[in-house]
């Protein structure tokens, strides 16, 4: 039957099927193999080599959230790309940065940006924020399979949440596991020298421009000890990936904007090469 | 045992021709405009909640008259189509003139298939080009046929009186305001040559706008700003930009941002 109407050139029956808002649904029925958790793993023995993204964090300030992610992708030892982005918008009112498998994780996002879009247009509103936050969690665990052969992806979620208006930041485990965090957190390699920076800087009454500062800062300092974390790179002028989500919205920072906050971050720490000190007492 | 009665396959087809065009008539009207900056879709539809103008894609906008359920029902098979099409290869390979041939071969196969009652629904697809000679609308009937339309077209209820007067006043490089107006005279205009005023909450409305700094050229126009568009006199269209385009996050990164849905949440 459904043979048979696909050769009519109509549109075959699961585009007609009513009930779904979703578009992994809909592909789970209709073309299942271009998903991926839906592909079978080839069988292998240790790690496999594919180029892994490493530093995101993700800080929030009184009108809504920063997420920043630094631009290197490293393959074992090599620096297998310089000029990675790795934080993406989701949709307006949200964001998401992605750390480890880099091929992975930036399919893992379309297919999260295209699962939103989808929903707010058949049904005419988006997904509340608590709803993005597990549909992402949802595509984490159908992608266990391969994170359990080390091609994991672990990406931080951060939107501005309309009802509650205020920035939300959601982070991840391997496995889907789904935690809220308050203030600020980090994910891939560099993340624990990154959290390490932010416990210190982060305040809960910075402005969006500290806030951003403060990102670049727990950048710095990620990629100071962890080499497959990439500093600002001022001689290919290659800055951090900044974004912005507030009530306006979703908003990258211009290079220019991002190539000003390095320079300053940059220019303090050739005086305390180990960045700003927090008062003691 | 009673013997079937023979009946003609012309009889047969123009049965169900009859049969759907009368569903069809029973509805509003609806018309689609082109104007300087994009296509505007302009639908007499008291319903907040059941839309009959809807966004498919970047560039594409969706416009159909007759029964919800049979309509709906095209329009998330349209949505799925592109987005799955967009997902497979890329974004700007989804057309619409590809959706039409989608749209025609599955109402054809409908209207033409004995077992199956042929959908009461008249489509429009629109896409928004760069410049208007650009500009794509193609109207689809009942029977799978497609019609190429420059300007002016107008669907549903009333369709032919509607479209010949617009046929009539449309021009070229309207501005958005005055395109909505004659839109809604057009559609005030009953069989009898009589006219009835038509309101800003009777009506719904959306554009594609190819001046739109977003990827979605969609947005519908509501409230204060489709009142202000309505009013005579207005200066072109000084209601366009202020209330909708301003929420917009225009970074370079933003492209996704602003469809239809996110819209409604900001109210300035």
């Amino acid at each position: 039957m459904a043979a048979n109407s696909r050769d009519q050139g109509r549109l075959p029956a699961p585009f007609l099927t009513p009930g779904s808002s979703s578009f992994l649904d809909f592909m789970s029925t209709h073309a299942p193999e271009q998903l991926p958790g839906h592909r079978p793993l080839p069988p292998v023995q240790g790690a496999i080599e594919a180029p892994h993204g490493t530093t995101i964090v993700a800080v929030a300030f009184p009108g809504g959230v920063v997420l920043a992610g630094d631009r290197r992708a490293t393959m074992g030892n090599m620096i297998a790309q310089r000029d990675i982005e790795k934080v993406f918008p989701a949709d307006e009112y949200s964001a998401v940065g992605i750390a480890g498998t880099a091929g992975l994780a930036v399919e893992m996002v379309r297919l999260f940006q295209l699962e939103l879009e989808h929903f707010e247009k058949v049904e005419g509103d988006t997904l509340s924020l608590e709803g993005k936050a597990n549909r992402l969690s949802t595509m984490i665990r159908g992608n266990l399979g391969m994170a359990m052969q080390g091609l994991a992806v672990v990406p931080l979620f951060a939107g501005y949440d309309t009802d509650r208006e205020k920035g939300r930041i959601f982070s991840y485990d391997v496995t889907g596991g789904r935690s809220e965090e308050f203030g600020f957190a980090a994910v891939g390699s560099g993340s624990i020298f990154a959290r390490g920076a932010l416990k210190k800087l982060h305040r809960g009454d910075l402005t969006e421009e500290q806030t951003a500062t403060v990102a670049v800062q727990a950048l710095y300092d990620a990629a100071d000890d962890d080499s497959a974390t990439g500093g600002p790179d001022v001689t290919r002028r290659i800055y951090p990936v900044v974004a912005v989500i507030s009530e306006d919205g979703y908003r990258r920072l211009a290079e220019s904007e991002v190539a000003d906050i390095a320079r300053t971050v940059l220019d303090a720490r050739l005086q305390l090469p180990n960045g700003p000190l927090a008062p003691v007492v | 045992m009673t013997t079937p009665f023979y009946v003609s396959p012309q009889q047969a087809m123009a049965d169900r021709a009859e049969y759907a065009r009368k569903g069809i008539a029973r509805g509003r009207g609806l018309v689609v405009l082109q104007y300087a900056d994009g296509i505007v879709f302009v639908a007499e539809n008291p319903s907040r909640a059941l839309h009959k103008v809807s966004e498919i894609y970047d560039r594409i906008g969706f416009a159909a008259t007759g029964k919800y359920n049979e309509y709906e029902n095209l329009r998330i098979g349209g949505v799925r189509y592109a987005d799955l099409r967009g997902y497979t290869y890329d974004r700007d390979d989804v057309t619409a003139r590809g959706l039409a041939n989608v749209y025609a071969q599955t109402l054809g196969t409908i209207f033409s298939s004995a077992g199956e009652k042929p959908y009461e629904v008249e489509l429009i697809v629109a896409e928004v080009g760069d410049a208007p000679e650009d500009d794509q609308v193609y109207r689809l009937p009942h029977d799978g046929s497609i019609i190429d339309e420059h300007g002016s077209v107008a669907v549903g209820g009333n369709a032919d009186q509607i479209s010949s007067y617009l046929e009539q006043r449309h021009e070229d490089g309207m501005t958005l305001s005055a395109a909505l107006r004659l839109a809604v005279q057009a559609l005030g205009r009953d069989g009898n040559g009589g006219e009835r005023e038509l309101t800003a909450d009777q009506l719904e409305v959306a554009v594609l706008d190819r001046t739109r700094p977003q990827r979605r050229k969609f947005k519908r126009v509501l409230g204060r700003q489709l009142s202000q568009l309505l009013e005579p006199g207005t200066s072109a269209d000084a209601g366009t930009d202020d209330a909708g385009d301003a929420e917009a996050p225009d970074g370079s990164g933003g492209g996704d941002a602003s469809g239809e849905g996110g819209s409604p949440k900001k109210k300035k």
